[in-house]
């Protein structure tokens, strides 16, 4: 069962995020300007089932978190339609709702109910996160006075608990130190043996070619090809010269 | 989409906010204090030797409206900017959008209870006693929070399309200092302009508060169903224009 639908998913954006000052709202409606647009994504059309891993691969402004975006639900198509089923969590610029007046602890909690687990489930998995993080003896210490890995560390430990049905991954991986990479790598490879679904997004690499099973190559807002992975990223590396 | 713990979140929020607030004031809850209390003092110096209007304990009168328009302008403006200020949650977290300008409303809950302990030690430390029309007093402070919580969901989605609506919100806010019967009473008001006060619930909220606390007794109905309608009509007019405004949030936060 496809867990992720899109057909021939569309979206646009104005230039400089829309107007947002009065003033330009103001010229909008007294000279009638060209709206000046474009699209972040194009038709795109695909599909990722129950169990799989797609990734998603391509340079800076090829629109992948904007397809992140709409698979989180975080905002709707132009045009065409997306079809999503089961709970999802995004880990999209991981850490992004700390706080860095509050603590650790506090932030974890925070965080959890953000990404929507339950007061009793966030008591519960508390311990475990904390662990998990290797940061203990910070963790009641406010979160400017971290490192950024530290922070990338309690972050990554709190989205592991949530439990998802559908984890989508935006460049996480890339945080920490050699052995805390290999440590959220196996969390996430028995999330996959788990029967869960992956959708991950980076600039290419071997963790593509370890992760997933499936890939696509977004290049300005298209598809330029689907495929294995081992396939599409020599593709993409070839375009990159 | 998001199916997570509604009333966690929403604590979850609230304390967010309180707590950045008040880790950041060295002498933390003596600010809320220390407003209300000079601005009363400011206006009891004018409306006592200066411009007499020899009202009967004036501190106690003023306090009445005070509290209430502090509370409001507060909340209301911190309600207004609180989808911009937390963009970043908005941005990765599919969390019911609501949520965010009503947590910031109620977050300022906690200013407002510090001041109503403060209305309520002047008021009997004026000789007033407690009575039975005190039990009044949670049901109209109650009815004013609905009422900025409708309020701020209109103004926070304005704010996400068009930036300048904080500074809108502070100029009402500004004037409202002077149309809300703070160092006035409702009586000087003459007749013909009555209606412009009718509607305004802060208004209403501040003649609540004088019957119960200055003449001990519980506010006319009329007024309280005024209070009462024009909250819950603000609340869902509030949520109507959220729901209309907020799919298209993303694209401009």
């Amino acid at each position: 069962m496809a867990l992720i639908e899109f057909e021939r998913v569309s979206k646009i954006f104005a230039h400089g995020g829309g107007a947002k000052l009065l003033r330009s709202h103001l010229l909008d409606r007294f000279k009638k300007r060209e709206r000046d647009t474009f699209y972040a994504l194009k038709e795109v059309s695909f599909q990722v089932n129950q169990g799989e891993s797609l990734a998603v691969i391509g340079r800076n402004g090829a629109g992948k978190s904007t397809l992140l975006g709409l698979a989180a639900g975080l905002c709707k198509p132009s045009e065409g339609s997306v079809a999503v089923r089961g709970r999802v969590a995004a880990l999209l610029e991981l850490g992004s709702g700390f706080h860095p007046d509050l603590t650790g602890v506090e932030n974890v909690r925070l965080n959890a109910s953000l990404l929507g687990l339950s007061r009793s489930r966030t008591s519960e998995a508390l311990e475990s996160i904390v662990d998990f993080s290797e940061i203990r003896d910070f963790i009641h210490d406010p979160i400017r006075t971290y490192s950024s890995g530290m922070v990338m560390r309690l972050a990554f430990s709190v989205a592991v608990h949530v439990d998802p049905d559908i984890l989508i991954i935006d460049e996480v991986l890339g945080v920490g130190d050699q052995r805390f990479q290999e440590k959220c790598f196996d969390r996430i490879r028995r999330f996959k043996q788990a029967g869960k679904t992956l959708l991950f997004v980076s600039h290419g690499g071997d963790i593509v070619r370890l992760l997933c099973e499936r890939a696509i190559w977004l290049d300005h807002g298209k598809m330029m090809l689907e495929g294995p992975p081992a396939q599409v990223l020599e593709a993409y590396n070839a375009s990159a010269g | 989409m998001w199916n997570g713990d509604y009333a966690f979140l929403l604590s979850n929020l609230i304390q967010k906010d309180f707590k950045v607030r008040y880790r950041n004031m060295s002498l933390g809850v003596l600010w809320s204090l220390l407003n209300p209390l000079v601005t009363m003092a400011a206006l009891t110096f004018v409306f006592t030797k200066i411009l007499p209007s020899h009202r009967h304990q004036f501190p106690v009168f003023v306090l009445c409206g005070l509290v209430p328009f502090n509370y409001f302008t507060l909340a209301w403006s911190a309600g207004t900017g609180s989808l911009i200020d937390n963009a970043a949650i908005m941005k990765r977290v599919p969390i019911p959008r609501e949520i965010v300008p009503i947590a910031t409303v109620l977050g300022n809950c906690l200013h407002l209870l510090i001041q109503i302990g403060l209305l309520l030690a002047f008021t009997l430390g004026f000789g007033n006693g407690i009575n039975w029309s005190w039990l009044w007093l949670p049901v109209v402070w109650g009815f004013e929070i609905v009422f900025v919580c409708g309020l701020a969901l209109i103004t926070s989605a304005i704010n996400v399309f068009v930036r300048d609506t904080r500074y809108v919100v502070e100029s009402i806010n500004t004037i409202l200092f002077w149309m809300v019967p703070i160092f006035y009473s409702f009586d000087d008001i003459p007749q013909r302009y009555h209606q412009i006060y009718r509607f305004n619930p802060v208004a209403a909220l501040v003649l609540a508060l004088r019957s119960i606390l200055l003449e001990s007794t519980a506010p006319r109905m009329l007024l309280l169903l005024q209070l009462a309608s024009s909250s819950v009509l603000m609340l869902v007019v509030g949520l109507f224009v959220f729901r209309k405004l907020k799919e298209r949030f993303y694209d401009y936060l």
